[in-house]
Parts: structure tokens; sequence; C-alpha cells
């Protein structure tokens, strides 16, 4: 009978005791070291495994090297508030130096992220925004202006500034893309008065409907020189659908969308540009923004400025919050540097 | 807690002591140690409070869990009534309830979540994994249902304080107090009452314990209504912990629940087991999770780890089982014949 009891100890502490030990050695020289003038700074994404957190882990892991600090990356398997809850906590328990992070929720990571604070960690958000009470900054990957803006540039170029375009939008009561599609009718009237806006429809950001829209409008305008779509999935639905039908290099499809899902359509021709943030830039402004807070060379105030390496001066607008710039264009040239 | 001949024949402290309730309470306080002395900032004045308010969802959980797997049966619904309890207080609260009066329906409808469940397997004699994935879906659909993406987080203040403040400020949570006292329920009623003792005889024979007058039906009806009560009232504390009510709370925690459980030393065959094996289970993968953090750890090898861990215990324990029935046998075919503890020894190695 002793003999059971004690095996069962002796693999249950020995396999413990190993698995500590062998991460142990490896993880405590990249966690927590605050003191001694460098600062520490943890990426916390909505999820790991995800492409575009990837690329914006890469950057703000580019801009921590080139200032000398310490970074670390962790976050949840699911998209999810309370999952990221204890890796903010965790945070506060090392007393990192800043923390910057993409809230699964404007308001269930709050408390935590005022813990950390009071534990003195500055907290910064990009990509998706808490309620602005709960942190010291908030970078913002695009204004809805700027977003608009380029959407009609390049809808313009592509088709010579003239023609019938429609929209392919997300669902009839998505707040960005309406948003988005009423400054893009004031754009069009005012600067571009030979395009004319012929039709939007919705996909509810579902392929298949996306795909049959896409269809639809082709068939009752017979004259689309080009379509724009303004959300990932259309823009995808819409360039599978112009890229095996005959309209392939007379319609053209422009919007926004992610360059691992318009990688073939910009290399078979069906798409010449789209356009999106760049999520490199993004985590490397936030990781500058991170020292600028920690340094105390910032404290979140409208008209502070710092620098952020490569990417130059930027200043602190309304709400503690800091714009990344335009949108970025992604074309034949320059999409085989984006994964995600 | 097997109930051999043999076991019982043991001297006191060995019954006490050479458990496997106590080898994961030791391997608790040895990895309390190691983390104490080795990880950086586990020493920290935040680890206990942080500690306690992660694991007390699954701990409540443990609780029933625990008494469900003991009957050899196992509630996989509990997460999704947690998110539907959780969902129910922000829809509630959302059309102008009080939090306590929204908590007391969702707590409710929790019991008749667990109602259905029982029903299904104790009186129409389905099996209970195949009820509760069911289950699982259904109260997870309707959650999702009731809220979509959205969250409900306009809980006032007094109320989402009370799920995270600490007693007189020290670095115990208030939480703790509910949770001892449902704990305390749950060991009285499973280990000193013959409603107890039944859970065990069902979990070792349920025709037996039919024979010998335990109400079969009637018991794992109790226990499945318990396990959703209490996983809605862990949906209450677990919506104004985070101050938001989602669909989507809490997904995938019945996992963790069980895996606690097994790990504390509870056969998934049922009839063995005690909660303060399960309450050290609990408590060891939280500070296994938390010392892992604070290294900064991925989250995937945390799961690695956790997933070996529970295998290990698994096959140590099958694997001790075997080796002492072989070693019962070959000292008993030297010594005069024994047929109760043939019996038993064969019984043993089946459950342990």
């Amino acid at each position: 009978m002793n003999t059971k009891r004690f095996t069962s100890l002796a693999a249950l502490t020995a396999s413990v005791a190993l698995a500590l030990t062998a991460c142990g050695g490896s993880g405590a020289t990249d966690a927590g070291d605050s003191g001694g003038g460098s600062t520490s700074v943890t990426f916390l994404p909505k999820n790991l495994g995800n492409p575009y957190f990837d690329t914006s882990d890469k950057g703000g892991k580019a801009a921590v090297d080139e200032f000398g600090g310490s970074f670390a990356e962790v976050g949840p398997e699911a998209a999810s508030p309370d999952a990221q809850v204890p890796f903010i906590n965790t945070a506060a328990q090392q007393g990192v130096n800043a923390l910057v992070v993409s809230a699964n929720d404007p308001k269930a990571i709050c408390d935590a992220l005022d813990e950390a604070r009071g534990a003195g960690t500055k907290v910064v958000t990009f990509d998706s925004d808490t309620d602005p009470s709960c942190r010291d900054l908030f970078i913002n990957q695009a204004t809805a202006e700027g977003i608009a803006k380029v959407q009609v540039d390049m809808v313009a170029e592509n088709i010579g500034d003239s023609g019938e375009i429609a929209i392919l939008s997300a669902s009839a009561n998505a707040t960005n893309q309406n948003a988005w599609i009423d400054l893009m009718k004031q754009d069009l009237a005012a600067d571009h008065p030979n395009i004319e806006l012929v039709d939007v429809v919705y996909g509810n950001d579902d392929d298949q409907t996306s795909f049959d829209k896409t269809s639809a409008l082709l068939q009752s305008h017979p004259n689309l020189k080009a379509i724009v779509a303004p959300t990932t999935v259309g823009i995808a639905a819409a360039a599978r659908y112009i890229s095996t039908s005959d309209y392939k290099g007379k319609v053209d499809v422009t919007g926004l969308g992610t360059p691992d899902q318009m990688r073939e359509y910009v290399k078979d021709g069906t798409v010449t540009q789209f356009a999106l943030w760049n999520p490199e830039d993004l985590g490397y402004l936030a990781a500058y923004a991170a020292k600028a807070l920690a340094d105390g060379t910032i404290t979140g105030a409208e008209g502070e400025s710092f620098t952020a390496g490569k990417l130059g001066d930027y200043k602190v607008g309304a709400d503690a919050t800091v714009l990344l710039g335009d949108p970025f264009v992604f074309d034949a040239k320059n999409i085989d540097q984006f994964h995600f | 807690m097997s109930r051999t001949y043999s076991a019982w024949s043991r001297p006191l402290w060995q019954r006490v002591l050479l458990t496997r309730e106590a080898a994961v309470i030791a391997l608790l306080v040895v990895v309390w140690l190691y983390a104490r002395a080795e990880v950086l900032h586990f020493d920290g004045p935040l680890t206990l409070p942080y500690l306690l308010l992660d694991t007390a969802p699954i701990l409540l959980i443990a609780f029933p869990m625990t008494l469900v797997i003991v009957t050899g049966e196992i509630d996989l619904s509990v997460a999704s009534v947690v998110g539907l309890s959780s969902v129910l207080v922000g829809v509630l609260h959302q059309h102008g309830m009080s939090v306590p009066v929204a908590a007391l329906i969702a707590v409710v409808a929790g019991a008749a979540c667990g109602a259905l469940n029982g029903f299904l397997v104790a009186y129409v004699g389905l099996p209970s994994l195949a009820v509760t994935i069911g289950t699982l879906a259904l109260y997870r659909g309707i959650a999702v249902g009731l809220l979509g993406t959205t969250a409900v987080t306009d809980f006032p203040e007094k109320w989402t304080s009370l799920a995270k403040d600490r007693i007189a400020d020290g670095p115990i949570p208030l939480v703790v107090i509910p949770i001892a006292l449902i704990g305390l329920g749950f060991a009285m009623l499973l280990h000193y009452t013959s409603f107890g003792r039944g859970i065990y005889d069902i979990g070792l024979n349920d025709e037996a314990a039919r024979f010998s007058g335990v109400n079969v039906e009637r018991t794992k009806l109790v226990l499945f209504v318990l396990a959703s009560t209490v996983s809605a009232f862990a949906g209450v504390f677990y919506t104004l912990r985070y101050g938001s009510a989602r669909g989507d709370n809490a997904t995938g925690l019945e996992l963790q629940v069980i895996a606690a459980v097994l790990l504390g030393g509870v056969s998934i065959f049922g009839g063995r087991g005690a909660l303060h094996g399960v309450v050290a289970g609990v408590l060891l993968i939280g500070v296994i999770s938390s010392a892992l953090r604070l290294e900064n750890v991925t989250v995937n090898v945390i799961s690695i780890i956790i997933g070996l861990l529970l295998v290990l215990s698994v096959v140590s324990g099958s694997f001790a089982g075997r080796l002492s029935g072989l070693v019962s046998r070959i000292r008993r075919s030297g010594s005069t014949p024994q047929p109760p503890a043939t019996v038993a020894g064969a019984h043993e190695r089946e459950t342990v």
C-alpha cells in the first residue's frame, strides 16, 4: 500500500518540479526586469496565435529592442476579456513599467488595469480601446476620415476618376462602415463629380452572402467600373467572384483588406490596391508611447509630443489618443512584406 | 477512500497521511514553497488575492462536481450555466432589476437547468456525458442568443466591488467566505451524512446501492441540481468580478473544473475521492498557472504542463493500483486465503 502512495507522490512532485525548473531558467531573464533604467514593456494582444497581433507584437519588439528595454508578449488562447485579466494581474505583480494591451472588452478589464496602474504600471491600449478612464494612452490606428479618404482616392485612381461604382458593405447597421460610407459620399460629391455611386449593398460580413451580392451587383449594373468594400470579408468575396468571372480586368475591386486574404487577387491582377493600417507600425508606435509614459516624457495630456524611432514625432490628441497616421496602401510591390 | 478491508485495517496515521489527498496537499505545499523561493514576484502582496479570485469560480463548481463524479456521472454543462447565469444577471439588470434580484433569478434558472440535466440522466436513464454535452451547447446557445456579441457592463460599483474587496483590506478576498461556507456544506453532505454515503455506494455499484436502500434517481437529480445552482452562483460572481455580462463568459471552464477534481484524487469511474483533495487540486493548478505566468511562460505551455500533470496523476494512480493489487495477491498466496479481501482487491483496481 505504501508503495502506491509514494509512487504517486513521487511522480507528481517530480513532474511539477521538472516543469517549473525547466521554465524557470529561461523565463526569468525576460520577466519584469524593472530596475536599472531599462524599461520593461509587456504586450498583451487580444489572443495569441493571431497573425494580425503577431505582426503588431513584432513591431513592438523591434521598438523595445531599439531603446534597449525588455520585451515580453503574453496573452490568452481565446479572445475573451476574462482570459485577459489574469495576464494584467500578472503584469501588476511583476511591476512592469508599461503594459500595451488590445482590449477584448472596453469595460471588463478596466478594474484589473486600474489595479495595475495603482501598482505603477503605465497602460497603453492599441487596436481596441478601453474606456478612456482605464488607460493612460490609446494608439488609434486610423480615423474615420482617413479610412474614407483613402478608399475614395484608390477607386478614383483605379478607374480614372469617372464612372459608376458600388459599395459592398458589412451589415446595414454596422456603425463603423456606415460612418465611413457617409464620409465617402461627401468626399465623392465634393471632389469627384464624375464618379457616380449607384448602389450600396450589404453582405453582412458573411463570405457567401457577399459573394452573391457581388454577382447581383454586376448583373444589375452592367456599366459598373468598380466595387469598394470597406470590410475585409466583403473585399475578399468580391475579389474571389471577379477573379473567376468575365469581369476580371473590367471591374476593379478595392477597399479594406488584409494582405494574406488579398495576396492571390493582387498577384492575378483582379485587385491593384487596397488599404488597411500597418499593424507592425502600430505595435512599434505603441511601444515607443509606452516608453515615453514610463520615462515621464509624456503623461497623456493633449498637446504633448514624443519621438517614436523611425516613425518620427507624434502628438497626443484629445482623450489621450495618438493617431498612427493615414491608412497604409498595399499593392503588388509591397504585399509580400506583410503576413497577417 | 478506497473501501477495502486492507485500507481500513491500516493504522490511523497511515490512513490519514498515506492517501492520494495527502499527496496532492503535500505537492501543493512543495510547489508553493518552490515558487516563493524561485519565481520572481511570487512572494509579492498581490499573489494570494489574485490566486483566490482566479480560482474562486473553479473552486465553487468543483465542490458539487466532485459529488457528481463520485457517483460515476459527469456534468459538462457547468460552464454554460455560468455563461447563462451571467447573461441573465446582465439582461435583467439592463431591464431595471436590482442586482440581488437579478442574481436570485439567475440562480433559480440555474437550478432549473440542473433539474433538466438530472431528470434526463436519473429518470430517463440517458448517459450524463451525452446529456450534458447537449445541454452544454443548449445553455451556451441560449446565453449567446440572449445577448449576442454585446456585453452588459453598467453594474453599480457597490456590487462589483463586493466581488473583489478583501476581508479587512488583507490579502483574502471577501468571496472566500461564501466559498468556505458552501465548501463546508458539501463536505458535511458528502462525508458525514447517509446521503453522502449513498453517493459513494452509487459510484461503486449503483445496483447494489439501490438494493441497500439508496434512492439512486433522487440522489443523482439532487446532485445535478446542486451542480447547476452553484454554477449559476459562480456565474453571478464572475459577472460582478469582471463587471461584464457576456454570453461567452467562462467558456471552457468545465474542463478546468474537471481537471482539478481528477487531480485532487477523485476517480473518474466513481466511488472514490474526498473534498480536501479537490480543494488542493484546484489550488495546485492555480499556483502552477500563477507561477508560470509570472515567468512569462505562454499559455499553450501552461496548458501542456497542466495536461501532463493530469495525465501523470491518472497514470500513476492506475499504475500504483495495479502494482498494489499484484503485491497483495502475491502476499495472499503465501498466507491463509481471505475471500473478502480478494473481492476488495479486484474492486480497488478498477476504481482507483
